[in-house]
This record gives C-alpha cells, structure tokens and sequence, in this order.
C-alpha cells in the first residue's frame, strides 16, 4: 500500500471543518483521479499527502520520502531555461552537477521537450511548460505524484494530447499517481479508480473502478462519465437551499 | 491506439504502447509545440542608438539658439560652444581628466562597498519578517534623508580626508539598494516559495537560489537608483568639502569654477558629471537591465 488515510480530517482554527473523516487506501503503482466540486477540501488534502499541512485530526500513511506535486499553474522559473529548472529541482535534491545535467535532458526527453531544453518558460506553450513541469516533478525521484488540476488551464487538443502523454509516462515510470480534478471526462480517462469527494467538509462518498476494457469502449466510456456525472450532481445540488 | 489501452490495468505498465505509438505521440506533439511558438526575432536597431543622439543635438542647438539671441551676458550665459572651448582648454591643462578619474574611483569603489553592504542587508530584511517590521522604516526613512545631509557630521568625524566623501557615498546608496532589493522580494509570486519548498529547499537555499534570482529586477533598479544616489552625494560631498587631504574631484572642478566666477568651467563640469552619469547607464545598467527583462519574456512591447 503506497498512501493510506484513515479518518482524515482538517480544520483551519474554529471554522467549519474542510475534510471530514477522509478514508482511502491507494496502491503502490496505481493512478487514481480525485473528483470533486469546489469547496471538497482537494487541495488541503493534497498538502497534507505532500507533507505541507497537518491533519487536524486521523491517520495518514505515506511513503517516507513524501510525494512530487506538480500545481495547475506550471510554476516554472522565468529565469532558468527549460533544462535549468529541472536541474534546480536536482540540485536541491542533492544531485552531483555532472549527473544533474545527464538526468535532465533524459527527463526533458521522456517529456518529448529534449530540443527545447535551452528555452526560457515565456518561449514555451502552455502545454510546453506542464510538461516542464512534469519533468520537474519526476526528477524528485519519488514514488507518489500528486497533480493538482496540472491541465486544467490548457487548450482542449493539449489536454487530449497531455492526456496520452501522461498515461505513457505513468507506465513507463511506474509511479503512483494521485490526480485531483473536477472533469469527470478526464478523471474516467486516465484513472484506474474515481474517488468522489463530497463538499464542505470533503469526504470520500462514492468510487468507481475504470477498467481498462470501459476506456476502450467509448459507450462504456460515455455511461460511466454519465453515471458519475448524475451522482456528483447529486453531491452538488444537496448544498442548494 | 485501441489495441493498446486494454492493457491498463496495474502490472502490465511497461508493456503497454508499442515503439509507433510512442514516435506517433512524439511527432503529434512536436507539431503542437510548433504551431503554439512564436518564433522570436530580433534585428538591429538603429533607432536605439540615432533617437538619444538627435535628441542631444537638438537640446544643443536650442541652447546655442537662446546664448546668441544675447540676453545675458556671454560670460554669464556661455553657449555650447564657449563651454567646449573651456572643456578643451581644462582637457589640455589635465584638470578634466584628473577630475573624472578621482570621482570615478571614488564613487565606483564607494557604490561597490555598498553593493557588498546593502545585499546581504537587503536579503536578510526582507527575509526575516521582526527585522523588517523594526528596521524597514527606519531604513525608507534613511533613503528620503538626503546623504549631503551627512556632510557636516562626517567633516567633523573624518575632517577634509577621502572617509567623508565614503561615508556620504554610503549612506546615499546604501537605503537604496537595500530598499530596492525589499521592494523586489516582495513582488515575487508566492508560487515561487511554495514550489521551492516542495523541491524541498533550505532556508538559505531558498534565498539564495529562488528569491535573490526572482527579485533580481527589483534588485537591479535598486543598484540603479543606489548608483544615482551615490554619484550625487558624491558631487555633494566634493562641492562642499574642499582641501585638506581630499583630491581634486569632478565637484572641486565645479566648486573652482564658482571661485574664480568662471561659467564655462562651471558648465563644463556640469556637462562632465552629466555625461559620466550617461555613460554608466548606458554601458551598465541599460545592458543588464534589457538582458534581464528579454530573458524573462518581459520586453515585448516595451518602449525600451
């Protein structure tokens, strides 16, 4: 078991509680995508995974040397090239200078970005920059990658795109994945399991498993993206008064 | 791709995409990463270099316009002319050059002193949030006090010798830089912290390598205007402390000029120490400064 969470919950001083009795057990090597409306208490949840924040309240297990986080906005160094910022993120790690150049351009290549190496984040597409971003994230060498809404700000063909990349990369790198998001499309895409996370405070109520053979078959596809649709709606309209 | 994405499922990772898949994925790509480029490009331009210079000529020929339409006295108005003059005779006498290369000195070595002083100043102010909250106004303050101000209390501490001059040189440009490396941390997006943070940087790490490159801009206005101030107070502190053991500087030539009731010295050292200032901007800051902003992606459009 790679991250387990068991009865998680947070509150910022006396306000209402974020997350509530959070419980979810992910496995070593899995990709599972967190799906929830605003106000589920994603983020605060993915800082606390990451070793940013304490839980009020509960357990959580994660690996001992905490977790890569990769944000919506890529968060790139507009003074370091392409290549440097995966180098900074290497040397900050304690990576000698000579193996720090080597590891990034094979990081820079398995995001398809070795010929852009030496470009600054302003010569780079949106997309460009994410998969800097991923790279940067993967340098970290660790066995969790936590994704906050990484492509939630790009271009519907770079999503598509990034989507293909990111599934080849999870299975090349065999790391575990934790993707939050709140594209039910997307989540059915890339997760093998959907955890849906309740609003105010944020709870884990319902999950889904995405067998391989449903993202194939896009029916199959269509009516679980329907399903889990209908059941977040749920989720989002008992808020209404 | 159909064939390959039943294969999702935990254990069979590696196996998944075929060698085309992958080269198919690569080539998709590289066609999006072209399309959304711009390719930069940059040509030569003239206009950098001809618009100051027309711009002088122009402030020139109006003020050699207004000295012959002869309301003063030529001596008391020299035009451009009689001031070049003076400047050649001063040039052949070696005062000119004796006078630049003693202020340079000074306010280089003066600037450099406080380079070496404001930064680490600067950095730890706006690092350390008690430090910043007691000495941050006291240090806004120090740069709205004019350094000539600190004349008199250092004639009487160093008398007429090259430590009063350093001392107002210091306190003018110290405030500045330290205050413009402030002003740059604080621009910096909280982003940049949090990523570094989960990189898992070190405090000191953190300053040295994210935040003192993130407020390099403001950091490097700040070095300007600390530039500025000090040149000033150096001609301030020139003007007013005269003799003793201080050499001859380019305000001694201006503070001549006044005693012998000679305008064209007068402006002749005023065009002087207008022109080293230029010159400095020109050759050091405008360079590092455009070389900043363009490698940043913060030039486009600048009507610099």
């Amino acid at each position: 078991m790679s991250v387990l969470l068991e009865n998680l919950g947070k509150r910022f001083g006396d306000g209402a509680p974020v997350l509530d009795g959070v419980n979810a057990s992910i496995g070593a090597g899995e990709f599972v995508a967190l799906l929830g409306a605003s106000g589920c208490g994603k983020s605060t949840l993915l800082n606390i995974i990451a070793g940013l924040e304490r839980p009020s309240s509960g357990a959580l297990e994660v690996p001992a040397d905490g977790a890569a986080f990769m944000f919506q906005d890529a968060a790139l160094y507009p003074w370091l090239t392409a290549r440097g910022n995966v180098e900074l993120a290497l040397k900050l790690r304690g990576v000698g200078k000579a193996e720090r150049r080597a590891r990034a351009t094979e990081l820079l290549d398995l995001v398809h970005l070795g010929e852009a190496a030496d470009k600054r984040p302003h010569e780079l597409s949106g997309g460009m920059r994410q998969r800097v971003a991923l790279a940067r994230a993967l340098s970290q060498d660790r066995e969790v990658l936590l994704m906050d809404e990484p492509f939630a700000a790009l271009d519907a063909i770079t999503r598509d795109l990034l989507h293909d990349e990111l599934t080849r990369i999870w299975r090349e790198t065999n790391r575990t994945i934790i993707f939050v998001t709140h594209n039910v499309r997307e989540a059915v895409r890339l997760g093998q399991r959907v955890l849906l996370l309740s609003s105010r405070p944020g709870r884990v109520v319902s999950e889904w498993a995405v067998p391989g053979a449903v993202k194939d078959d896009a029916a199959a596809a269509a009516a679980l993206t329907a399903d889990i649709t209908a059941r977040l709606r749920e989720e989002i309209r008992r808020h209404g008064k | 791709m159909a064939s390959n994405v039943t294969e999702l499922e935990p254990g069979a990772h590696a196996a998944g995409t075929t060698r085309t898949e992958t080269e198919d994925l690569r080539a998709l790509e590289a066609g999006l990463d072209e399309l959304q480029s711009e390719a930069a490009h940059r040509r030569r331009d003239w206009g950098r270099v001809a618009l100051p210079l027309g711009a002088v000529v122009v402030v020139l020929l109006v003020w050699q316009i207004v000295a012959s339409l002869g309301l003063k006295r030529q001596d008391l108005m020299p035009g451009p002319l009689d001031v070049a003059a003076s400047l050649a005779q001063l040039w052949r006498e070696g005062q000119v050059q004796e006078a630049i290369v003693t202020s340079l000195t000074r306010g280089l070595l003066g600037f450099a002193v406080s380079i070496v002083i404001g930064t680490p100043l600067g950095l730890l102010l706006a690092q350390v949030r008690p430090l910043r909250r007691a000495f941050g106004p006291l240090i806004s303050g120090l740069q709205v006090l004019p350094s000539v101000a600190w004349v008199p209390a250092a004639i009487i501490w160093f008398g007429l010798t090259d430590g009063t001059v350093y001392f107002v040189v210091l306190m003018g440009a110290i405030p500045s830089i330290v205050n413009g490396l402030i002003a740059g941390v604080d621009q910096i997006p909280p982003h940049y912290r949090s990523v570094a943070k989960v990189l898992g940087a070190s405090r000191l790490e953190l300053a040295l390598q994210v935040v003192l490159p993130a407020a390099l801009p403001g950091y490097v206005a700040g070095l300007k205007q600390g530039w500025a101030f000090s040149w000033r107070s150096l001609m301030a502190a020139e003007i007013i402390a005269v003799g003793g053991s201080l050499g001859f500087g380019l305000g001694s030539l201006l503070d001549q000029g006044r005693t012998l009731s000679d305008m064209g010295i007068v402006m002749g050292a005023i065009i002087a120490i207008l022109a080293v200032g230029i010159l400095i901007e020109l050759l050091v800051f405008g360079p590092v400064e455009r070389r900043l902003l363009r490698r940043r992606g913060l030039l486009a459009g600048a009507t610099r």
